[in-house]
């Protein structure tokens, strides 16, 4: 029998290996796919418990997620063409203007 | 019909269908999703994420919101992923990470925060009440559109709408941080032309794989005189990781002593008598 709380448990390994990622990784373009595994898991669990309660309300939040997501890739992978563009690097380390 | 699909969802062999395939793709999520992490080309954890994407798809569809479901493949699979791809095209698609660690012991804090996090949130899972799934309604199957449809125009209204100034904002912004200035002016067909007469050869480069055997863009043409001409390959194919232009099905292969396939990396060895053969070599 799948229960919610089985899908609960892979939405949190889920986060926790996209938040590792965002740790590790250097290239900032693996770092937003990292960040989106997140919000997926986010999204898993909000449908997760929409089940769980049978009512809806996590599915449209989790909906609502997507769309903001979808914003912030578009928003996020300009700057970083931007960034490319001027310093020929997708590095996060190379993009250290502002330290100190 | 939603009788029959509550019957269909509660019989036994349903109920096996589910497990089994809940098990296939959790397992195969989790894998990929390490993969993604592990993989050091951005081209292998982009594939990686879809694999995880689309069984999340799948996911959603076992609980209920095949809407969702779809949204995901054709939002999140479709357009935000074909999006990284192209942004990886632009910064360089054998763009790889270094395996440098630029702070020291960095890789070791993350896995600590990493397994610190995992039990944070167990801990709170586990306290937490999570009760079986309710009983399946039509809001979870055949009505499950129309429901989504009631509540996002009804109670959810002023939050989509508000939703649709937020990408109004994202487009407007994408254009303005992705848009360049043109620095210098735009040469005209006359100046174009120009140019072309004082490098000294008006006529176009020979096209890859003339007379040859093949019509494949990485193979060089052959000359009259039996040579290979290196200046019908794009540079940018030569160039790519370091491998030469493929030889030609029944010719030497370089450095045999023929005369008549010589190597075609060699650079400018193609037309003897081209005023635009030593151009090749440098490039």
């Amino acid at each position: 029998m799948v229960s919610p709380a089985h899908f609960i448990a892979l939405s949190v390994i889920l986060f926790v290996i996209g938040a590792v990622g965002v740790l590790v990784r250097r290239n900032a373009i693996v770092v937003f796919m990292c960040v989106e595994l997140m919000l997926n898991a986010a999204n898993l669990a909000f449908v997760a418990f929409a089940r769980m309660h049978g009512a809806l309300d996590g599915q449209v939040i989790a909906f609502f997620v997507m769309v903001v997501a979808a914003a912030e890739v578009v928003v996020g992978l300009a700057i970083l063409t931007a960034i490319f563009r001027a310093r020929r690097s997708a590095s996060v380390d190379d993009a250290n203007l502002m330290k100190y | 019909m939603t009788g029959t699909h509550a019957l269909i969802l509660a019989s036994p062999a349903a109920e096996t269908t589910r497990e089994v395939g809940y098990w296939i793709l959790a397992i195969l999520s989790v894998a990929a999703a390490v993969g993604m992490v592990l993989a050091r080309r951005a081209v292998h954890c982009a594939m990686l994420l879809a694999v995880v994407m689309l069984s999340l798809a799948a996911f959603y569809a076992m609980l209920g919101a095949p809407f969702l479901s779809f949204v995901q493949i054709i939002v999140y699979t479709g357009a935000v992923l074909m999006l990284f791809l192209f942004v990886l095209m632009i910064v360089g698609i054998s763009a790889a990470d270094s395996i440098i660690e630029t702070i020291r012991g960095q890789r070791l804090w993350a896995a600590l925060a990493g397994i610190a996090m995992l039990v944070l949130l167990s801990l709170v899972v586990g306290h937490a009440v999570i009760g079986p799934a309710a009983p399946s309604t039509a809001k979870f199957g055949s009505a499950n559109v129309s429901s989504l449809a009631n509540l996002i125009f009804t109670r959810y209204l002023y939050p989509f709408e508000v939703t649709s100034a937020l990408l109004i904002v994202a487009a407007v912004g994408a254009m303005v941080l992705a848009h360049r200035e043109r620095t210098t002016p735009k040469p005209t067909q006359r100046e174009l032309a120009a140019r072309r007469i004082a490098s000294g050869r008006p006529a176009p480069l020979p096209g890859p794989g003339t007379y040859a055997q093949h019509n494949a863009a990485d193979m060089p043409a052959l000359l009259p005189d039996g040579s290979q001409s290196g200046l019908s390959v794009s540079p940018v194919l030569s160039g790519r990781s370091g491998e030469q232009p493929r030889e030609l099905p029944g010719h030497p292969a370089p450095g045999t002593g023929s005369s008549l396939a010589r190597p075609a990396s060699a650079g400018a060895v193609a037309v003897p008598a081209s005023p635009g053969g030593q151009e090749a070599g440098e490039r």
